[in-house]
């Protein structure tokens, strides 16, 4: 069997057992860790997202914590103030974000790079300040709260994905359904005509215009098609945490976590991003929970360590010496130490790319 | 008329300040290619160390020189063992890095100064309003210009007349070529990165006091800097300069004149860059790629 084989199946499996772990989680764990799980799997969706913008077609945003935030208002404000069921309004966050989406990659076509991070870091920056501006529900701020009856699940949920007094279940379950179905969704993207023109445009544009691919078209689609995951995963975060809200530390947050989150789990690898933003949620909640817990007696790491103010310098460092261990993320380094193991078992060199200059 | 000169005034006093900043970010692109998300958490850090040095009684003119002395050898040491280990890396990763020192420097200066507001800073020069006509011309806007002027020439003789800079420049233009003629590469880019954190130290010395010490004071500026070297052209200094000024004027005049952007003020920076950009992908002084097939 070849490595490459191998390395398939034992995806396969992986993806088995942690589908089958991911099912039963609400029915094992307490209400605030299934929403903590919850919120890792939607920043996973809008990772995805991103990780089709960046990781498949090459072009950097720091700014989808914008449209996280437009599907979440879009959703919130359908529940609160017109008295949607949390379902229909999927209909229109994932069009309107995909469209805004399209409209925001038009004028990225002309702006590459660094620059192209830039403006979206302005829509990051600026999204808050507009929410702020034109929406009013609870009088001065941009917060949207929903209450309990709101975000109740439909009659026809069974009760055991909705056990009463447990609605985390029911916004958890929901989450996990959409992030399958994104995953799949990508799955078959990534291996699909559309899926090779992104990689192609990313590796060099000009030339895949010279086999006709229509670069514009698959660089705008891309865009659109991850704030499109973007805006979902903002909707169901409304499910999940009861309300939308899109302060400028947040949107800002949000957007590096995404980033992050791609990287760390692997550019332009299917999963990756998932796993990644599994490991920025755990470890945010191990440095701001757990470690201040264990601290205790020792006095100056309590006074370091233990300071809530702490968590992000320690989240930060961390992130640091995780790319200069692994720059090609979790998925990527897996991928290298498997292919060491096994030329090593058979016997032949590890294979080593030929420096053509130094 | 006068309003309008005023204005017109704080908008490049402030401009200054941003222009100080995005010159430090030039400068980093220009030798390592990195966008440098921390650049304006280096600063609050520089600026923290400032206010530390004041408050232990230390006059504010050798507070103020000892901080970007201090500031110029943090650089380098945040070269030489944050950004050369992944100096050839994608830029993705490269991002993430300085969004991890961000982070970091952010918080750390919480923990290590405390998380209030910093009021005492003193001012490094008095506060005193001119009037010639009814324009009203502060000592801020006078002493942040100047200061730029400064940094200007001392950068262009730097650059232009010594053989360091010649160095530099050869280096930022083709770092291999001048590692074969024997040029110190990665001191150069130590360099790059020392000047870079000496530029913002000064910048935050002079314009924090005004505003107030806090761990976010840096964050809406960095913003604005970002704008201005977008606009400018990151890979030219004098793009930076040019830049600064008109981001911070386009600031102080809609502020003044659109009240119902008053709230909105990013909109006008990110609109002039976009704006720009359309026409002029590589920024307005920038110099255009070309690309082989």
């Amino acid at each position: 069997m070849t490595s490459r084989r191998q390395l398939q199946m034992i995806g396969l499996a992986a993806s088995i057992v942690a589908l089958v772990v991911l099912s039963v989680i609400p029915h094992l764990t307490s209400a605030t860790d299934t929403q903590r799980w919850a919120q890792a799997l939607y920043i996973g969706m809008a990772a995805m997202g991103l990780n089709i913008l960046t990781g498949y077609n090459g072009q950097v945003s720091i700014g989808h914590g914008a449209f996280f935030g437009l599907g979440a208002y879009t959703t919130a404000l359908l529940m609160h103030q017109h008295g949607w069921q949390f379902l229909p309004t999927l209909l229109v966050s994932a069009p309107l974000c995909f469209v805004v989406g399209v409209l925001i990659g038009f004028p990225a076509l002309r702006v590459k790079g660094l620059y192209l991070a830039l403006v979206t870091l302005g829509l990051a920056v600026l999204f808050p300040d507009l929410t702020k501006h034109y929406v009013h529900v609870t009088g001065g701020t941009n917060l949207v709260a929903l209450n309990r009856t709101e975000l109740e699940p439909p009659q026809w949920v069974p009760t055991w994905l909705s056990a009463i007094g447990r609605d985390d279940q029911w916004a958890y379950y929901v989450t996990f359904a959409l992030t399958v179905v994104l995953v799949i969704a990508t799955y078959l993207m990534v291996r699909s005509r559309f899926g090779r023109a992104l990689i192609a445009v990313r590796d060099h544009e000009a030339a895949a215009e010279t086999v006709g691919i229509n670069a514009a078209r698959i660089k705008v689609l891309a865009f659109g098609l991850s704030a499109l995951y973007a805006g979902l995963a903002g909707s169901c975060s409304v499910l999940v945490d009861h309300l939308a809200n899109a302060d400028k530390v947040q949107t800002f947050q949000l957007s590096i976590k995404f980033l992050v989150a791609v990287v760390i789990g692997g550019a332009a690898t299917v999963i990756g991003p998932l796993i990644g933003a599994g490991i920025v949620v755990g470890l945010q909640w191990f440095i701001s929970e757990v470690l201040p817990r264990h601290l205790g007696s020792i006095g100056i790491l309590k006074r370091t360590l233990g300071n809530p103010a702490a968590s992000p310098a320690i989240f930060g460092i961390l992130l640091i010496l995780f790319v200069f261990v692994m720059p090609d993320g979790i998925v990527g380094g897996l991928r290298r130490f498997w292919a060491r193991l096994m030329s090593g078992r058979s016997g032949a060199p590890p294979p080593t790319p030929a420096p053509l200059t130094t | 008329m006068s309003l309008f000169l005023t204005q017109l005034m704080n908008g490049i006093g402030n401009g200054a300040i941003y222009a100080s900043l995005a010159l430090a970010l030039v400068l980093i692109y220009r030798t390592t290619g990195i966008l440098n998300f921390a650049q304006g958490e280096m600063a609050l850090y520089s600026t923290y160390l400032f206010w530390y040095f004041t408050d232990r009684g230390l006059p504010v003119i050798v507070a103020i020189l000892l901080t970007v002395v201090l500031s110029f050898i943090g650089g380098a040491v945040i070269e030489r063992v944050v950004i050369r280990p992944v100096e050839k890396s994608s830029p993705l990763v490269l991002v993430i890095v300085t969004i991890g020192m961000f982070l970091a420097l952010n918080s750390i200066v919480q923990v290590q100064f405390g998380s209030d507001i910093k009021t005492n800073l003193p001012r490094a020069y008095p506060r005193h309003v001119w009037r010639p006509g009814d324009v009203q011309i502060s000592t801020d806007t006078l002493v942040l210009v100047g200061v730029l002027i400064l940094e200007c020439l001392v950068l262009y003789l730097l650059f232009q007349h010594t053989k360091l800079g010649l160095a530099f420049r050869a280096v930022s233009s083709n770092p291999e070529s001048s590692r074969l003629a024997g040029v110190p590469a990665g001191r150069m880019l130590m360099l790059g990165w020392a000047l870079a954190a000496a530029l913002g130290a000064l910048a935050g010395c002079l314009i924090i006091p005004t505003l107030g010490l806090q761990a976010s004071s840096m964050q809406s500026i960095l913003v604005f800097s970002f704008a201005a070297a977008a606009l400018g052209g990151f890979d030219s200094p004098v793009g930076a300069v040019v830049g600064g000024l008109i981001v911070g004027v386009a600031q102080s005049l809609t502020t003044q004149y659109i009240k119902s952007l008053s709230d909105i003020v990013l909109v006008v920076p990110f609109a002039l860059i976009l704006i720009v950009l359309m026409v002029r992908p590589q920024g307005l002084f920038g110099s255009r790629r070309v690309e082989r097939v």
